[in-house]
């Protein structure tokens, strides 16, 4: 099998001192990232990538500490989950649904274990899926020509926007607000400076490394200061227990795990969807499963095993599009796109011809980052919840300076700086009118590949715009599309977990 | 009314940026799309998704009370300051300064806050500059 032969190669770029350091130092910080109510996945990346950036990490150990972010913040989302009913990040918030009533009951340590592992097992066999689904889709991406890639966008929008959000007028709004923003700049194709009114700072377009930062981490700030209750103090450190769940526990959540580890993949590969509709339809799933619903929601470890699972298997899905197509199947893969091509390196199925120690590099650490995981979460538990205890009002400066830091330097301009502030409260106004900031980012980031298809298949076709919809795979992709992004008007109801608290909501509407 | 107030925002927005994009220069060369098409189909399908939200709003968000704005306004006047002036005063004055004034602003009491500003500002400085060699704004005191 050529797939386990590259997976092998991959395994020895992975195994050097360095790399498996990053990895560690990844998942360390992921999980405090995830851990931590406000600090989510996305705006986690999204910090860490102008850090990674301008320490001029070559492209693979970049990779390899960022996904090891992504992947540890997964695992952490669940730890404020079950303790404080807080999830860290929204992925996390089916957990807080049987995960507290379990703290509650004096089994928090247990509720964390189980937790732990079906996060482990999740992540393990979602990795897996990647691996063998991910050189598949290459094949049917190797078809693709400019107009297939243009409906591909397309279809990325109208599903990411579409499956996401209650209202699909805003979700088309965001869309567009970042397709918008993509076309500042010098153009490509003909040298003519567009919509940048003769400020030189506008010629480059404007960074998406900014706009990023600004709208996922500094809005944070803003969110935080809206919300404060005055004498507001780290909450009381609950109790664990005991932190080695008894195995008639573990066996009684098999099932669980691996069912939910199925429909978490599907929903992770599956655009637009993401990690937070896998956990969702994972729990819900369980809990027609087990029939007798009373248990749930009142402390059933299957009800914590079951979206910790789906979630973290939705977050190795979400990787098979992006890597395998350059289209982003949830936020914080766009975020990680965003590394992508400030590193220079295009995703998509020519990265598996041409950079294939990048991809099977960055595969293998997934591999060896979620042992670390596992490791790491299971006896030093207690360690996190620690770190959870930090007040935000000390959190929240730090996370503001790290972005400032970050994006001063890559560029050392205050211009740059200052673009950022205005993405901070643009991002918290369109938190606040519950419009979708990953359509934005997505905007911003594929517009101009958009375009150039675009515009590279019209010049083949001379012109004639029916060019766009010549082939059936084209015609394939474009129904989909408006599918996509009509569907959630007739089922989105049944698709989006109501959630319990507006802050919570509001502060991770990253992913 | 938010939404209708931000739909109408969005298509008066739109309204110029389909303005601004028929303006782009056209180079003598150029292919049968050339640099304006794509971005005023972009800007009417964001008129057009304003528009959509001003006649089907959703009900209004809870808007925070006054007080809360001005905090609100004031962290992001003190963050333009904190930008503009990072490289004249060096990195560590004004990111303990800045900091320590979102800490006060988030509930710490003046002298916490006073001191967790020095501590992250310090703090980033070691662990960014000195450890990792990233380079920050220098100020006359050389940080």
């Amino acid at each position: 099998m050529d797939v386990l032969s590259s997976l092998g190669d991959g395994f020895t770029i992975a195994i050097t001192w360095q790399n498996l350091g990053l990895a560690f130092v990844g998942c360390f910080l992921g999980t405090i990232i995830g851990a931590l109510p406000g600090l989510g996945p996305s705006n986690g990346v999204a910090i860490l990538i102008p850090l990674a950036f301008t320490l001029g990490l070559p492209a693979t150990p970049a990779l390899i500490l960022l996904t090891s972010v992504y992947y540890g913040a997964m695992y952490g989302g669940r730890i404020s989950s079950i303790l404080l009913n807080i999830p860290g990040d929204e992925p996390a918030m089916m957990t807080t649904l049987d995960g507290h009533p379990m703290a509650l009951k004096g089994q928090a340590g247990e509720a964390l274990a189980i937790s732990g592992l079906a996060s482990f097992v999740g992540s393990f066999f979602a990795t897996w899926g990647l691996v063998f689904l991910a050189p598949q889709l290459v094949k049917v991406a190797l078809l693709f020509g400019p107009a297939e890639y243009f409906a591909l966008f397309a279809l990325a929008f109208a599903t990411l926007g579409g499956l996401a959000s209650r209202n699909q007028a805003k979700a088309a709004l965001a869309a567009t607000f970042g397709l918008a923003i993509a076309m500042i700049g010098v153009d490509g194709q003909t040298g003519v400076p567009r919509l940048s009114f003769g400020e030189v700072h506008l010629y480059d377009g404007i960074d998406f490394l900014v706009a990023i930062v600004g709208l996922f981490a500094l809005s944070e700030v803003f969110v935080f200061l809206e919300h404060r209750k005055p004498g507001e103090d780290g909450a009381p450190r609950p109790a664990l227990g005991r932190v080695i769940p008894p195995a008639g526990m573990v066996r009684s959540c098999l099932g669980a795990m691996s069912r939910s580890t199925v429909v978490g993949f599907i929903a992770g590969v599956l655009p637009g969807a993401g990690a937070s509709l896998g956990s969702f339809l994972a729990y819900g799933l369980e809990k027609k499963i087990a029939g007798n619903a009373e248990t749930f929601g009142s402390g059933d470890p299957r009800g914590v095993a079951a979206p910790e699972a789906g979630n973290n298997a939705a977050a190795g899905g979400a990787l098979v599009p992006m890597l395998a197509l350059g289209v982003p199947g949830s936020g914080t893969t766009a975020v990680l796109l965003a590394m992508l091509l400030a590193l220079n390196i295009t995703p998509g199925p020519l990265l598996f011809a041409k950079n294939p120690d990048v991809v099977w590099g960055l595969i293998a650490a997934l591999f060896i980052a979620n042992v670390m995981l596992l490791l790491m979460n299971i006896p030093l538990v207690g360690l996190f919840v620690r770190v959870l205890m930090v007040p935000t009002r000390y959190l929240m400066p730090t996370v503001a300076m790290v972005s400032f830091v970050g994006i001063y330097g890559i560029s050392g301009s205050t211009f740059d700086l200052m673009v950022m502030i205005v993405f901070g409260v643009i991002g918290w106004v369109l938190r606040k009118m519950d419009v979708p900031l990953v359509p934005v980012i997505l905007g911003i980031l594929l517009g101009n590949q958009m375009e150039v298809n675009l515009r590279r298949e019209l010049t083949i076709s001379n012109g004639d715009w029916t060019a766009l919809v010549h082939s059936p795979l084209a015609i394939a992709l474009w129904l989909v599309a408006v599918a996509g992004f009509l569907a959630p008007l007739l089922v989105g109801r049944y698709l989006r977990p109501r959630s319990a608290s507006p802050i919570a909501d509001e502060a991770n509407s990253g992913d | 009314m938010s939404d209708r107030i931000l739909g109408g925002v969005c298509v008066a927005l739109a309204i110029f940026y389909v303005w601004a994009a028929t303006q782009i220069r056209l180079s003598f060369i150029s292919d049968p799309v050339g640099p304006r098409t794509f971005p005023i189909i972009v800007g009417i399908l964001f008129g057009l998704s304003g528009l959509v939200l001003m006649l089907r709003p959703d009900p209004d968000p809870a808007w925070p009370n006054a007080g809360r704005l001005a905090e609100i306004a004031a962290a992001v006047i003190l963050l333009a300051g904190y930008a503009s002036l990072l490289p004249r005063f060096g990195f560590v004055a004004t990111t303990a300064v800045t900091a320590g004034f979102l800490s006060w602003r988030l509930g710490a009491r003046p002298a916490a806050a006073a001191f967790a500003g020095l501590a992250i500002s310090v703090g980033i400085y070691v662990v960014f500059h000195l450890v990792l060699g990233l380079s920050l704004a220098r100020g006359p005191w050389g940080f």
